[in-house]
């Protein structure tokens, strides 16, 4: 093949490239063990159990926030049978009062960017 | 490139644009096989506004301080890019079908508050390209959702009203702070590039509580009823009472917007021009 | 067929390497507006669409303006459109290209786009003007390579292409009408609600849109060796003349009812354009320039033996260009937020990066059109030589 050299270059620089999320993380801040999170303050329990919220507190948020800015509901039963106002700030960060602790740790683990902050109060001492 | 190889890049080409533009339309599919919206009680707040009274500086400051307040909005010093939510203008601007040429320059210029009206058939509402505003079915509140608003300020220049307001910067640094730096209150502020205005306190009203502004008018002595807030479509309600019993106008009715922002005309314009009361 | 686009001399190098320029320029700006705001333009609360919308408006138009080469070729085989026609679909495509490229660049939250897609809204013409140019860059992009390819090929097009041609020609007619609904249903601006806005446009339109076309090819004659005929540019430059006098037409039509009525909501926009108004007058000079420019080009057009010369022609079609472009590019979108809705005036100019990111938008726009300009004459120089 005339152009083997050229092909195999290019192959590697797209391998480098489609690599990039795996080599560029070696060694950083997030490469540790799982996150030591600063759970709640008061409280037994959260909304929905730990591996559900984990997995899941996002598409829980959408849904308060489709409830209660576009439907004008208000509180959300959970499946413990619980009625929670349906607020990031009056609610979940009542008892996660720390966003920087909570939030913030497990985000920079994840390596996902937390847009929350730039518009909703973060809590005191975050 | 040989021929058949062209052909198969081409149809790959094609299958990945026809799944781009197929998955999301397979939502709208979704979104136009919905259930019909059924609202609970069809309630229409509506607000009534006593120009004697509202013509008041403390009661001016108080409302609009109050809105600023409670819903973080930013003091931007650059009067181009100002974002207000309830202030006060001239009312030769508000009402220009009211205005005649023998009108004193005193009455011409007696502060009017102004605000969104939350029209019953909103152009800004018939304009938006996503739904980031709506009228809302529950309670009849034009509603913002600033997680939808792309920005293209379609809605500012439909609004009859100029209620509306962009956020051409980030409006973070320009939050009041107190001395902790905390903002004066937990509701989120926006950011740069989405249009914000008066909800009528969505977030109040749905705790049982009324608008800040009515609430600061109410707590000033001599404001209480300079704002009043209700459901016009309760014919029981303090609203509906004060639009029977009272002389009422709307900005730009001719418009047919339907506004449910009411202004109860004094019998003497003159006798509140300079700030006084009627 | 894309490999002809990288076939080319110093000169096509060059001319793409300064829209390269150019776009990088713009895509500095344009960084710039997304981590500061768009508190970077000019824009203001009260005029809240400026430069990037009209230039959207006045493109829309360029792009809509093929159709008046495909409806002579395709419809009534007025074959001396023949090599004009893949001129003006190309034209078409880079013209809508631009045209979404300003709307993105004037969104305060590109990132959200396709919220117009995911929540679909038939009651706001926005979202049917992002359906119809879709829809037409996609045409174009279809008519032009297929019929490109075709000519490669030396053998007549595929059937199948046929009523995607017919197709179209009202779907021209549709986007900048539907451009012209996007202000003229607005009872907020009374300077943009009249039923003579589409019209308006439309004859704008083949007038801008043609009087391009036909630098264009005579751009390309000049130094692509790709001629379009002279009978081809005279024709055109008949539909410049008459859609010119067309929109004057419409233009004093305009002026009448706002001047005879008297009704301030009317009179006072155009005062502002040709008087100022309170003392603002920054658009009165573009106006009286704009207006004197586009009666001056009607009446020269008018005259044969000044249009049939082409080298009066080129000159007359860059004043109906620089005209419209005042008229549509500047004067419309501005002038219809002012006075605000609260009667105040507050005027409006662009600044630095606002400009620079304009021209990357319209370099984009170059650069895509010298790409397909280039595959159109390296296929007709194979062919002319095979």
């Amino acid at each position: 093949m005339r152009d083997r050299t050229g092909i195999v270059l290019g192959l590697g620089a797209v391998l480098a490239v489609a690599a990039f999320p795996l080599w560029n993380a070696l060694g950083s801040k997030a490469e540790r063990a799982r996150p030591n999170l600063e759970r709640a303050v008061e409280g037994p329990e959260c909304v929905e159990d730990t591996l559900y919220m984990t997995a899941h507190h996002q598409d829980l948020l959408n849904e308060w926030r489709t409830a209660v800015v576009r439907t004008g509901e208000r509180y959300y039963t959970s499946s413990s049978g619980k009625r929670y106002e349906m607020s990031l700030t009056g609610t979940c960060m009542k008892c996660h009062v720390n966003s920087g602790a909570f939030c913030e740790r497990c985000h920079e683990y994840a390596d996902v960017t937390l847009t929350c902050w730039r518009c909703h109060v973060a809590p005191e001492g975050s | 490139m040989d021929e058949s190889r062209r052909r198969f890049l081409k149809s790959l080409g094609s299958v990945a644009m026809g799944a781009g533009c197929g998955l999301p339309l397979l939502d709208s599919a979704r979104w136009l096989a919905r259930p019909a919206a059924v609202p609970a009680a069809p309630t229409q707040w509506a607000m009534v506004i006593d120009l004697a009274k509202c013509s008041r500086e403390d009661v001016q400051r108080a409302c609009t301080e109050a809105c600023r307040r409670e819903h973080n909005v930013p003091s931007i010093p650059d009067p181009a890019e100002h974002i207000d939510w309830i202030w006060s203008e001239h009312y030769e601007h508000v009402f220009p079908d009211e205005v005649h040429a023998h009108m004193a320059e005193d009455v011409r210029q007696i502060p009017v508050l102004v605000l969104c009206n939350h029209c019953t058939d909103p152009p800004c509402v018939k304009v938006c390209p996503t739904q980031a505003t709506w009228k809302r079915e529950s309670d009849g509140i034009v509603m913002m959702d600033m997680h939808r608003c792309i920005g293209c300020r379609y809605c500012m220049a439909a609004c009859p009203y100029g209620s509306r307001s962009f956020n051409w910067r980030d409006p973070r640094p320009y939050v009041e702070r107190d001395a902790q730096g905390k903002p004066a209150s937990d509701y989120p502020t926006r950011t740069a590039g989405v249009v914000e205005k008066c909800t009528f306190c969505a977030e109040r009203i749905r705790t049982g509580r009324q608008p800040a502004c009515v609430e600061a008018a109410n707590q000033l002595p001599g404001g209480e009823g300079a704002l009043t807030f209700g459901d016009v479509t309760d014919p029981d309600s303090d609203v509906s009472r004060l639009l029977r019993d009272e002389n009422t106008i709307c900005r730009k009715i001719g418009l047919g917007t339907g506004p449910n922002v009411y202004y109860i005309v004094p019998p003497s314009l003159a006798a509140i021009a300079h700030g006084g009361e009627a | 067929m894309l490999q002809n686009a990288f076939r080319g001399g110093r000169g096509y190098w060059a001319l793409l390497g300064g829209w390269a320029i150019l776009i990088a320029l713009g895509t500095v700006a344009y960084g710039h507006q997304l981590t500061q705001g768009l508190t970077i333009t000019g824009m203001s609360r009260d005029v809240s669409w400026g430069l990037y919308i009209s230039q959207f408006t006045f493109l829309v138009g360029v792009a809509a303006s093929a159709v008046m080469v495909v409806l002579p070729y395709y419809l009534h085989n007025y074959k001396a459109f023949g090599r004009m026609v893949i001129l003006g679909e190309f034209l078409a495509v880079s013209a809508v290209l631009m045209c979404m490229l300003f709307v993105f660049v004037d969104m305060g939250q590109p990132a959200r786009v396709m919220n117009v897609l995911l929540h679909p809204s038939p009651h706001s013409v926005m979202f049917w003007d992002f359906m119809v140019l879709t829809g037409y860059l996609a045409l174009n992009l279809v008519i032009g390579s297929v019929t490109i390819e075709a000519e490669r090929k030396e053998a007549p097009p595929p059937r199948w292409v046929r009523p995607l041609i017919y197709l179209s020609i009202p779907w021209a007619v549709s986007i900048h009408t539907v451009t012209a609904f996007l202000y003229a249903g607005l009872a907020a601006r009374p300077f943009w609600m009249t039923a003579i806005l589409a019209p308006r446009f439309l004859a704008s339109a083949f007038a801008s849109g043609p009087s391009l076309l036909i630098l264009l090819a005579l751009l390309v004659r000049r130094f692509g060796k790709f001629d379009a005929g002279r009978e081809a540019v005279r024709a055109l430059s008949t539909i410049v003349t008459y859609a010119m006098a067309i929109n004057l037409f419409f233009v004093l039509v305009e002026v009448f009812t706002a001047l005879y009525s008297g009704m301030p909501d009317h009179v006072r926009s155009f005062s502002y354009l040709f008087l100022g108004l309170d003392g603002h007058n920054a658009l009165t000079p573009w106006t009286w320039v704009g207006e004197a420019l586009a009666v001056a080009c009607a009446i020269l057009l008018l005259i044969p033996t000044v249009r049939h010369q082409e080298r009066y022609l080129a000159l007359l079609c860059g004043g109906v260009i620089a005209a419209i472009w005042i008229e549509k590019g500047m004067a419309l979108i501005v002038t219809g937020f002012i006075p605000s809705p609260l009667e105040h005036i507050t005027e409006y100019a662009p600044t630095l990066p606002e400009v620079a990111i304009t021209v990357g938008v319209y370099a984009v726009g170059g650069l895509v059109l010298t790409t397909l300009y280039k595959i159109v004459l390296t296929v007709r120089e194979r062919v002319q030589l095979a």
